[in-house]
């Protein structure tokens, strides 16, 4: 624990599973920014969208416990870097805000938790932190590699943009394709950049989810790009996982590598393959590896 | 014809008046008919309602209709409809608030996955305060489709081999915070 971090990181549960590339690639690229940040202690699950099914006041406490131990942990921001955790945080701030009768019940809920009651705690995106607080003209600066000539496409899911919108424009963002070109990616003109994937549906209502995907990669496809690059771990794993299934039942040669944004990102700030989760693709094994494996004196500097 | 009369009985305009008191729903008589919602919806081409039928039937107050739709349980959250619409209505927020009152009122498709998903979910956030992906998808599965199990393996012998599948049962330490959230709430949700 550093006494001096700035940012209060909010794992949720995907994080620490089947998105734990995404964990390891922000702390990674967050090091090499010397952005001091801490994990935020004895976090709970922010609800996901299957919580607010159940029970709306249950969900929007269940949130505010992890805003209250921020508060508790004497900091301003946290950082969520799933769009679902972003999401589900904001709004239990945005029901507070709006609703008497929830501020109401959520003072009660701190107060018979013991727990400190809500003052400024702010909820942020890693897009928007990198965008905002480092800025693209910081990150060209300390680009010491580029994957040059690589086209990437930029998918930003659902819940990071919509629907608040301090992360980027609901309708039209832009700022991942410029932190792309900051850092020597060519970002293509995708038009499906904010579509849903479907979420959890391709667990549930399995053929529904697939064929999401597989529009979302299609499009990415006939657009030119080599690659899709994310910024929610469920985007990430329902792009990624489901290729090879997409690929016997449409016959379409799919084998697209599905990337963080932050791996991206760290990889062009001088972080290696293992430490930024490289490893951990399912799809597109190859490009990866031949992307972000090139030997020293072949690395493309600045 | 027969339908048409047993519709109008059916009818519960006070119920459609006090959804309006919702968090979201404030606009909900407002809508226009404009079907924003359900031409940008990812999603409703496979429901068997759109979303602009669903609010049409919400704002009629044919709750049961709603309630059973298959579509309320397809809305994924992605809030293009919410963000769309030029009535500024919350339909997001209208299809979670029918959500619960399918679950509330055992109205929702039997074995229906969905559902299944968010109980399960629940359950195991309530107890221990976080979710463990595995075993929340493993016991949604056994209680919705076990043979679903089976194409799951593949996807989840992936996940295995590139490290991103944990067996282990996340929990937090202290529970008991979360275990005053029934006794503070009222649930009127």
């Amino acid at each position: 624990m550093q006494p001096s971090a700035k940012y209060l990181y909010y794992p949720g549960c995907s994080l620490k599973g089947t998105g734990i590339a995404y964990e390891e690639s922000l702390l990674t690229t967050l090091r090499l920014l010397e952005v001091a940040v801490t994990e935020l202690p004895d976090w709970n699950c922010c609800g996901a969208t299957s919580y607010m099914s159940v029970s709306e006041t249950s969900a929007a406490l269940l949130a505010t416990r992890n805003l209250a131990l921020a508060q508790q942990a004497g900091m301003k921001d946290v950082l969520a870097p799933c769009n679902a955790c972003y999401l589900t945080l904001r709004k239990s701030q945005e029901l507070v805000a709006h609703y008497p009768e929830m501020a109401q019940e959520v003072e009660r809920f701190l107060e018979q938790a013991g727990l400190p009651q809500l003052d400024s705690v702010r909820v942020r995106h890693p897009l928007e932190m990198l965008y905002t607080d480092i800025g693209v003209q910081r990150l060209r600066e300390l680009t010491v590699r580029r994957l040059q000539g690589v086209r990437m496409a930029s998918y930003y899911g659902c819940q990071a943009v919509r629907p608040y919108s301090e992360v980027d424009d609901p309708h039209e963002p832009t700022r991942m394709d410029e932190i792309l070109r900051a850092v020597g990616v060519e970002p293509i003109d995708y038009t499906l950049k904010t579509k849903c994937c479907g979420g959890s549906l391709t667990g549930t209502i399995h053929e529904v989810g697939v064929r999401l995907n597989y529009i979302l990669l299609k499009e990415a496809l006939r657009k030119g790009a080599q690659a899709i690059v994310t910024i929610c771990p469920l985007c990430q794993f329902n792009l990624d996982a489901y290729q090879a299934e997409i690929r016997k039942q449409t016959g379409e040669p799919i084998d697209m590598p599905v990337l963080y944004l932050t791996q991206v990102v760290g990889w062009a700030l001088g972080g290696g393959f293992r430490e930024l989760g490289l490893h951990r693709a399912i799809s597109g094994k190859k490009l990866i590896e031949q992307w972000f494996t090139v030997k020293k004196e072949a690395e493309t500097y600045v | 014809m027969e339908r048409q009369i047993r519709y109008q009985r059916e009818a519960d305009l006070e119920w459609a008046r006090q959804f309006t008191k919702h968090p979201g729903s404030e606009r909900l008589l407002s809508c226009i008919q404009c079907g924003t919602c359900s031409g940008t919806c990812p999603l409703s081409i496979y429901m068997d309602l759109t979303p602009r039928q669903v609010i049409a039937l919400v704002r009629e107050g044919f709750r049961e209709d709603a309630l059973r739709s298959k579509t309320i349980w397809l809305c994924a959250s992605c809030y293009s409809c919410s963000v769309e619409c030029p009535q500024k209505i919350g339909i997001t927020d209208i299809m979670y608030r029918l959500k619960r009152e399918a679950i509330r009122s055992n109205l929702y498709p039997k074995r229906f996955p969905i559902p299944v998903l968010a109980r399960e979910f629940c359950e195991m956030v309530r107890r221990h305060g976080r979710n463990s992906e595995f075993w929340v998808v493993f016991r949604m599965a056994l209680r919705s489709n076990p043979f679903a199990l089976f194409s799951m393996a593949r996807t989840g012998w992936h996940l295995w081999r590139t490290g991103r599948l944990s067996l282990r049962k996340e929990r937090i330490r202290r529970i008991n915070e979360l275990q005053v959230i029934p006794t503070v709430s009222k649930e009127v949700d």
